[in-house]
């Protein structure tokens, strides 16, 4: 068994046309047992910078403090909010330090330039290789099957509403047939003035 | 707690803090993911004029591939670049690592940095590494000495070649190398034998896949082509699989509005008309 699918989960982020969106499920279990269904998996570390974190539950939730701590004294420092590009760079930097003793996450990050309000989309693996994309990002232990749908379902330069409704679907089919993700679903659409989230209805089990 | 802070001041280099627990999940049997591998065909030959560099774009995670157009020619410096195979997080940062370190040493001597110079770098840090940092480099440029090209391998060593390959497909590539090279060849008959020794690795090897990137440098300039040749077209899309809007259920709606950063406010009187 790998460590990734100790404890289950699923993440998509997609880009449409001057927005962003970026999903996941809320199952947290230890391997067969599920302990909850409204675990935190997607944290907010700008107005409109996003990053999902599946993995391993003891190490998403330190690689984001550890990250918002880092991210605390950019900010301070720099006395502005951070770009996303900039931000991949620090969580990759975080992720590579620990080459020969990784923490067992595969980031996704999604956000809009603070400046230009250009969307952008990028994931990683455990070490920090970072791959940004135009048109979407997966990660967790049913990447397979959400490769399968966001390749089906995505168009570029979706609206809002449409990119919304082609990251639910791709999300919740996709944990249907995995058995350790799922349990309900959120989802972020990141626009130039609002975000909107939403918690999506799937089946429980 | 004070010493948890004064642990996150960054001091450079490898933390081995999880190693402890990492070898216990191994000892329970729990696998470690794998990273993302570059699979890859990376070539380099020597022309008349400078170092044609060629890369395919497909970066893999065991048989998924997870990127269908990175980029694996590398900037060192203005007169350098670097091909990378194998793990793809090692090459991204050796060669960040190197490119910097070659940065400082040019303010330092204040000449254009040659390319023996990023070799003897590269080498004296994987050898550092004992080959667990997973790199094979092609590494080229033209300095005040000439065109140079080397391959350097995971564990340390170094090879000066006028035309190396490295990758999974560098088997497929090299066979095109040893039929069509010859020495001094022409700038356009140079691409093309690169073009068609990577599309070589890309047509027959498994972990090569996607698009021919080409680099050309010359003692003047440098021709960063992404990509030369797409070799690998996404097919047409024959119907729209989207949702219609309202498909999905919702529990509950949330709109948070992000307030505009308020730069300046300028507020200005205006004298009331009087009749």
């Amino acid at each position: 068994m790998s460590i990734l699918e100790y404890n289950g989960a699923a993440i998509i982020a997609m880009k449409g046309r001057d927005c962003v969106a970026i999903a996941s499920d809320r199952r947290f279990g230890i391997q067969a047992q599920t302990v909850s269904t409204n675990f935190q998996k997607i944290f907010e570390m700008g107005p409109r910078l996003y990053i999902g974190l599946p993995g391993l539950a003891t190490d998403v939730q330190t690689v984001h403090q550890r990250l918002q701590f880092r991210l605390n004294l950019y900010e301070l420092r720099e006395n502005r909010r951070i770009k996303p590009k900039t931000f991949l760079s620090m969580v990759s930097n975080l992720l590579y330090e620990r080459r020969f003793g990784p923490y067992f996450v595969e980031p996704v990050i999604a956000g809009l330039d603070p400046k230009t309000f250009e969307p952008f989309i990028a994931s990683m693996d455990l070490i920090g290789c970072p791959m940004v994309t135009d048109d979407f990002v997966v990660s967790g232990t049913c990447s397979e099957q959400m490769y399968g749908m966001c390749e089906s379902v995505w168009e570029p330069n979706m609206d809002p509403q449409e990119l919304f409704e082609s990251i639910s679907q791709a999300l919740l089919n996709a944990v249907d047939r995995d058995a350790v993700s799922g349990w309900g679903g959120i989802v972020h659409i990141i626009e130039k003035d609002q975000v909107t989230t939403t918690e999506l209805k799937g089946r429980m089990d | 707690m004070a010493s948890t802070l004064l642990a996150e001041t960054p001091r450079g280099g490898f933390s081995f803090e999880n190693c402890c627990r990492n070898q216990f999940f191994e000892q329970k049997g729990i696998k470690a993911p794998t990273a993302y591998k570059t699979g890859t065909t990376i070539v380099g030959l020597v022309y008349k004029d400078g170092v044609v560099l060629g890369a395919d774009t497909r970066a893999t995670e065991d048989t998924v591939v997870a990127d269908k157009n990175c980029s694996k020619i590398h900037y060192i410096s203005d007169n350098i670049y670097c091909c990378g195979a194998g793990t793809a997080a090692d090459t991204e940062m050796t060669t960040q690592m190197i490119s910097s370190q070659l940065e400082l040493h040019r303010l330092n001597t204040g000449r254009t940095p040659r390319v023996c110079t990023a070799n003897r770098l590269l080498k004296q840090m994987l050898f550092r590494y004992q080959g667990h940092i997973s790199a094979a480099l092609v590494l080229g440029g033209v300095d005040s000495t000439g065109p140079h090209l080397y391959s350097v391998y995971p564990h340390g060593s170094t090879d000066k070649l006028p035309y190396v390959t490295m990758g999974s497909g560098s088997l497929a590539a090299m066979a095109v190398f040893e039929r069509g090279f010859k020495p001094n060849m022409e700038k356009e008959e140079a691409k093309k034998l690169v073009r068609d020794a990577i599309a070589a690795g890309i047509f027959n090897d498994l972990g090569s896949g996607s698009n021919v990137d080409v680099c050309v440098i010359t003692k003047d300039k440098v021709d960063y082509i992404r990509p030369f040749d797409e070799a690998n077209l996404k097919g047409q899309r024959q119907g729209s699989y989207r949702y219609k809007k309202g498909t999905t259920a919702v529990l509950k709606t949330e709109v948070k509005k992000i307030p505009f950063e308020v730069v300046k406010k300028t507020v200005r009187a205006e004298p009331m008309e009087t009749v």
